[in-house]
């Protein structure tokens, strides 16, 4: 019992990492009409800023804003060298265009870095673990994580529901030409919300850093995850994805904790079994994803009603 | 307004010059063996071989994507399938093992490509009939994860290498010729290509072909009319896919190696590039594309080995300032701009 609550917050502490990419990635294809595969970038570039300033200062503290920040200023030149030409265009070319600008990240991460992949030390003030029930100790990053992305939730759903800032990106949202007709910089608007969804990804990426390895490559697998993500909670909505990243959060780590010891109890081969349940359990949230398709296609809970 | 494969393609070329030139580049395609080796470059047949592979995955994408409007990013699953296939068969064929309890291995390719394209269009009906119950954004975002997922299964598939891929150790046979010659390769790979091709222009002509162009430019007009416009999709969809394993099939013989790379999504990104790049929607366009994102790839990599710190970029300009991929481009450089 221990193992699965241990694992249950596992996979909430995913599901609110993913909640940050999906956060932003749903934010700007809500609003802007803009899918940006290059969201994982962004969360590369907050990872790797995190981890080099890290290792150079030996300061969490002082790495962790310089990651958000990092991704912050890429997102924001990102979107005004790019992104902007890309509004009134289809889905395709916004594709091919941040598909290309996802090669030139890693590969420019990769003469910069290097391919081995980096570490980062989890900060001495969050290092250790509290219990949690009896038998259980639970590490206080982790926990961490949780509060931080919950809270973010919190700010995101102020933001936009609560203050004027919100009230314009809303506005926006309907109708673009509207609000600039009534003299609001549009383009600087979106610039500063493209920035806020890199900060996001940026977030993300700045806390990754200490359990998982910073690498190139680590944007995409978790971007296709975020996909999945937007998909089951329904495009262009942050509660969607709210909702959608706990669940592929949870679902993804209970698989993972629980099906080999489930299929060696029914398979005489061990080694068979373990790597059936690997296959099965990477695959489990895209059945997932399927199967909540065949229910609802426009997803848990679709924006705009 | 937005979308560039809603404008009908500018003729270039009148019919007659049309059919001369392609008549003209189906002689040079075969006699490039020849060309290779009078100039002492013996490697570019090989390139060759890897470009008018692709350019059948390309052309079988052009039809979903630029005929269909579906804008599938998982296209990289349906060609490795078929390479699996091939894979597989000749695994049986070397061991003997049964496959589903019968005696399935086998290295003919004449029984090889053919369950290529059966197995890679069953596995793109199952996914398609999922899929297309989405539409926009949300297909982009399916069609890629559940590319990741087959990716996954095959890594999972330790039976078959898993991570480390499969080796065919022969190509596969084919009676009274020599595949095992790259030349003779070449040409093998170059007929499927040009059967393709041929097929795929007829599709397009087809009333099937014109239905589907309708359902690109108004699915609900054409669903007002009656169409059944999901089965068409889906048709298109599943031939696509079905393009995809032949190509599949024939890069495992070509470069006698399976894994799951050839799933890998940056292989879909590829696709699609070649396709806008050629121009989509277009019959040729994309071997166009296949072949300048190939020679552009083996040039820059040949420069230096980060070479996708310049091709990046490269795509993202081409994107942004020429619509419609290189004839947009040509059109740009003659001073017609847009």
């Amino acid at each position: 019992m221990p193992l699965l609550i241990e694992q249950a917050l596992n996979g909430v502490q995913l599901g609110f990492m993913l909640f940050l990419l999906a956060a932003g990635l749903t934010l700007i294809f809500g609003i802007m009409g803009v899918i940006n595969l290059a969201q994982g970038s962004l969360y590369m570039i907050g990872a790797y800023a995190t981890a080099a300033v890290a290792a150079k200062t030996g300061s969490f503290l002082l790495a962790a804003p310089a990651g958000l920040a990092a991704a912050a200023l890429a997102g924001m030149s990102m979107e005004y060298l790019v992104v902007r030409r890309l509004y009134a265009r289809d889905h395709l070319d916004q594709v091919l265009a941040t598909f290309g600008l996802i090669l030139f990240f890693n590969q420019l991460t990769t003469i910069l870095f290097g391919r081995q992949p980096l570490f980062v030390e989890i900060p001495p003030f969050l290092n250790g673990s509290v219990p949690i029930v009896e038998g259980l100790r639970y590490p206080v990053y982790r926990l961490a994580i949780i509060a931080v992305g919950l809270a973010t939730a919190i700010a995101l759903y102020v933001l936009i529901a609560r203050t004027r800032l919100g009230m314009l990106i809303r506005a926006g949202a309907t109708n673009r030409d509207m609000v600039r007709a009534l003299g609001v910089d549009i383009r600087l608007l979106y610039t500063v919300l493209f920035g806020v969804g890199a900060m996001l990804a940026g977030l993300a990426g700045v806390m990754a850093g200490p359990i998982l390895s910073v690498q190139v490559g680590m944007g995409e697998q978790v971007l296709i995850l975020t996909f999945v993500v937007v998909v089951i909670g329904g495009v262009g909505s942050i509660r969607g994805a709210f909702v959608g990243a706990l669940v592929v959060g949870v679902v993804d780590t209970l698989l993972r904790a629980v099906l080999p010891g489930l299929l060696r109890q029914l398979m005489s081969s061990g080694s068979e079994a373990d790597a059936l349940a690997s296959g099965l359990s990477a695959m489990g949230v895209y059945m997932l994803m399927a199967i909540v398709l065949l229910i609802r296609p426009k997803g848990l809970l679709p924006a705009h009603g | 307004m937005a979308d560039p494969s809603n404008k009908p393609a500018r003729p270039l070329l009148s019919s007659v010059r049309r059919r001369l030139l392609v008549a003209l580049l189906l002689v040079g395609l075969v006699v490039l063996p020849y060309l290779a080796s009078l100039a002492g470059q013996p490697a570019l047949v090989s390139l060759a071989t890897r470009i008018v592979i692709l350019a059948i995955a390309a052309a079988s994408l052009n039809l979903a994507l630029g005929y269909g409007g579906l804008i599938s990013f998982g296209h990289a699953a349906w060609y490795g399938v078929g390479a699996y296939v091939v894979g597989v068969l000749y695994r049986h064929f070397v061991t003997g093992d049964l496959l589903f309890g019968l005696p399935l291995g086998t290295d003919q390719l004449l029984i090889t490509l053919p369950a290529a394209i059966l197995v890679s269009g069953l596995f793109a009906a199952g996914f398609g009939a999922l899929s297309l119950r989405t539409s926009g954004v949300q297909f982009i975002m399916i069609t890629l994860a559940f590319a990741q997922m087959i990716f996954f299964f095959f890594v999972a598939l330790k039976a078959y290498g898993g991570d480390d891929g499969l080796i065919v150790r022969r190509r596969n046979a084919l009676p009274f010729v020599d595949t095992r010659d790259s030349a003779t390769f070449y040409w093998v790979s170059l007929f499927f290509a040009v059967a393709w091709f041929a097929f795929m222009g007829r599709v397009v002509r087809s009333r099937f072909g014109k239905v589907l162009a309708g359902v690109r430019q108004s699915e609900r007009r054409m669903a007002a009319i009656g169409v059944p416009t999901y089965r068409y999709k889906l048709a298109a969809f599943v031939i696509s896919g079905m393009g995809a394993g032949l190509a599949g099939a024939l890069m495992a013989n070509h470069a006698r190696f399976v894994s799951p790379d050839m799933l890998h999504w940056t292989q879909s990104g590829e696709f699609m590039i070649m396709v806008i790049l050629g121009g989509a929607g277009t019959l040729l366009g994309p071997a166009l594309g296949a072949a300048v994102l190939i020679g552009l790839e083996t040039q820059l990599a040949a420069w230096t080995e980060h070479w996708q710190v310049i091709l990046g970029p490269l795509l993202v300009l081409m994107i942004l300032f020429t619509r419609g991929g290189l004839s947009g481009l040509l059109g740009l450089l003659r001073g017609g701009g847009r």
